[in-house]
């Protein structure tokens, strides 16, 4: 039970960060690589706040805040120029963005890992189980997020313009839709996203390394795949569960040093089975 | 007539460039190496570099002519190394020669490699784009992890290797020349055309009859080859063959050799390769701790700058401009308008056609209507 609970706030860290995947992929059309990378930068956000003011909301605030300008400046500045051009450029570039921020923390912090006290959470007995506080912010604010996401994109004016963006990006211009504009904003969500999923991670995880966020980043993409890429609720079923799959591997001690090869075959195995995922839909190929 | 066509066609420079240029690389360390003037630490460079070019080269097979990104290629570097050492090992007790034994052990690693780029090429059948990039990826991830817990292969502590005794960089570079004769001639083949034509639109390739699904398991397949063939050159200097070496890091920086040579272009692959792991060997040294992550921020700038310049479709009348091969071909001045291969009257056809009508009009005979009469001339013509 313990587990469950475990890999249920794990996978909603997963599925925070695959929600701004997933929203990347279905309006830009384009697998953001650096996404992983901007909730490394969010982290370090936070610890150097941390570090100057001492108050975790300072931080946390000044994370958002940094996370959605990067977004925002990364997409004019890489993958803007490159709309129009093959996805394999784009994908290069974005690989490239990654490293890019990987290195210029490791140049700024060093590569050693720092640790990070966000505050004392102690844990909570419901019956038999205990449950770290943490744990219960990360599932609480986690669910809060997703609904209001699912909330915006649904019944607000520029939720509804992503969607047909998303839909058909010729057509969505034709109707008067900023396209570009709809393009910067979904980054920013998506970068903002990150930013809360570096907080969650701290909480989990109290310490900052330059590569925290490449392996949750490339963990809450196979999330997003399994769930069906473009997908918001499919997004949130995948990182739940990639977070108890997970939990309970590494639960199991035969099983525990294969985690992450278990989990990637899980991948392998979707995109060979369902190739549009459990909630995706499926896309016509045109010439 | 067509025999000479034929042998014209495949004798253009272009194509014995590549074979020069690493001929003449192995020719001169070769001779430096009798002479004594080779340090040892240059041959282990030399090594390096002919297994970054086999890398390099055989990744752009797949990056470049067939159009789809692989990040998994440290991964078959991997499976190569470590299946073709394990093997080196047993074959040691019964063979003496180790130049046979490595021969054998890159043979073995290679067709392993070969079958897991089978396995990967299934999935890559269904998948595109960034879903394959992320499969192959993840492929990587797999295989590291398999192969750090396995101890049949000495688990974390990586694999003991046997060093190979004698001169690794001669045999690593009578590789890359079968390699680059292998990958050439597969490009220029009608299999290459084909794997181009899948590079530029899928659907017409199909349309015209060629078996995609056949191609781009074909192109994984040899990729993968060559990458086992790499990794086993790799084996025979590095020991213990450590998993942590093949990281997803790796396949970008052979990435990175690819997109600084041109996507396509098997002859930047391999300067860009030489020039990479020359640096990369260079600044092992000199950069220490934090530093190093200087060599990052470089290789991802090249791979923003140059990927962005190269394919911007803003940038298009830039890179008009200063293109190499325009500087190469013509050194007139950009405004100055030479269209005379359009110039109607320099068009073959055109002039055969004057000719042609200026032999009518000499033609004395007597029976043309113009002819009977002298005071209307024949306009007509």
């Amino acid at each position: 039970m313990t587990t469950f609970i475990d890999g249920l706030s794990l996978g909603s860290i997963y599925a925070l960060i695959a929600l701004g995947y997933t929203m990347v992929y279905g309006i830009a059309k384009m697998l953001n690589f650096a996404h992983g990378d901007v909730i490394m930068v969010g982290a370090y956000a936070i610890f150097s706040t941390l570090a100057v003011t001492g108050h975790p909301l300072v931080g946390v605030l000044v994370a958002v805040v940094i996370c959605t300008v990067l977004g925002v400046v990364m997409e004019k500045l890489a993958y803007k120029p490159l709309r129009g051009a093959s996805p394999l450029a784009v994908l290069i570039t974005a690989i490239g963005v990654s490293y890019l921020l990987q290195s210029i923390a490791q140049l700024i912090y060093g590569s050693k890992s720092r640790a990070i006290t966000l505050g004392n959470f102690e844990s909570i007995k419901i019956g038999s189980v205990s449950i770290s506080s943490a744990t219960i912010i990360t599932l609480a604010v986690g669910a809060v997020i997703m609904v209001t996401l699912t909330l915006f994109v649904k019944y607000t004016k520029v939720g509804r313009a992503m969607i047909a963006v998303s839909e058909d990006r010729g057509a969505a211009a034709l109707m008067g839709i900023n396209v570009n504009f709809i393009i910067t904003i979904t980054f920013a969500i998506g970068c903002c996203l990150a930013a809360a999923a570096g907080l969650f991670y701290l909480l989990q995880i109290p310490s900052v390394t330059p590569t925290l966020g490449s392996m949750p980043g490339i963990k809450a993409f196979t999330a997003a795949v399994i769930g069906g890429i473009g997908s918001i609720p499919g997004a949130m079923l995948g990182g739940i569960l990639l977070g108890v799959i997970e939990k309970i591997c590494l639960s199991i001690p035969v099983l525990a040093p294969y985690t992450t090869a278990i989990e990637f075959s899980l991948l392998i195995v979707i995109l060979l089975v369902k190739p549009i995922g459990l909630l995706g839909k499926k896309r016509r190929e045109k010439v | 007539m067509n025999l000479i066509k034929n042998i014209k066609a495949n004798t253009k420079p272009k194509y014995f460039t590549n074979y020069i240029i690493v001929a003449v690389m192995l020719a001169v360390t070769l001779t430096m190496k009798m002479t004594g003037n080779l340090a040892r630490s240059n041959a282990t460079l030399l090594a390096q570099i002919s297994y970054s070019i086999i890398l390099a080269v055989s990744l752009n097979l797949v990056v470049g002519f067939l159009g789809e990104l692989s990040l998994g290629h440290a991964g078959f570097m991997c499976v190569g190394a470590y299946l073709g050492c394990f093997v080196a090992n047993m074959l040691h007790e019964f063979i003496s020669s180790p130049l046979l034994v490595l021969i054998i052990s890159m043979v073995v690693g290679g067709v392993v490699a070969a079958v897991f780029g089978f396995i990967i090429g299934l999935p890559a059948l269904r998948l595109k784009g960034d879903y394959l990039a992320i499969v192959t990826l993840a492929f990587g991830e797999i295989v590291r992890t398999i192969f750090k817990n396995l101890k049949a292969f000495g688990g974390a502590l990586g694999l003991d290797s046997t060093r190979y005794k004698g001169n690794l960089f001669v045999v690593g570079f009578v590789v890359v020349l079968v390699t680059l004769f292998i990958i050439q001639n597969i490009v220029r083949s009608k299999h290459g055309r084909a794997i181009t034509a899948i590079r530029d639109n899928e659907i017409a390739a199909r349309a015209m009859g060629i078996n995609v699904t056949y191609y781009k398991l074909f192109v994984f397949v040899v990729a993968a080859f060559f990458a086992g063939v790499a990794g086993v050159i790799y084996g025979h200097f590095a020991t213990p063959v450590l998993y942590s070496f093949f990281s997803y890091n790796y396949s970008i920086e052979i990435l990175v050799m690819v997109v600084l040579g041109g996507m396509g272009n098997i002859t930047g692959s391999i300067i860009a390769a030489t020039a990479i792991t020359f640096i990369n060997f260079q600044l092992q040294t000199r950069l220490s701790g934090d530093l190093a992550a200087l060599k990052f921020l470089v290789y991802a700038l090249i791979l923003i700058v140059v990927v962005i310049f190269n394919n911007a479709p803003a940038l298009s009348a830039v890179r008009e401009k200063f293109s190499i091969r325009r500087f190469l071909k013509s050194k007139r001045h950009p405004s100055e308008v030479h269209d005379d291969e359009a110039a109607w009257d320099r068009v073959p056809t055109k002039i055969r056609m004057d000719e042609v009508l200026s032999v009518d009009v000499i033609v004395d005979d007597p029976y043309t209507p113009d002819k009977k009469d002298p005071t209307t001339k024949g306009g007509s013509n």
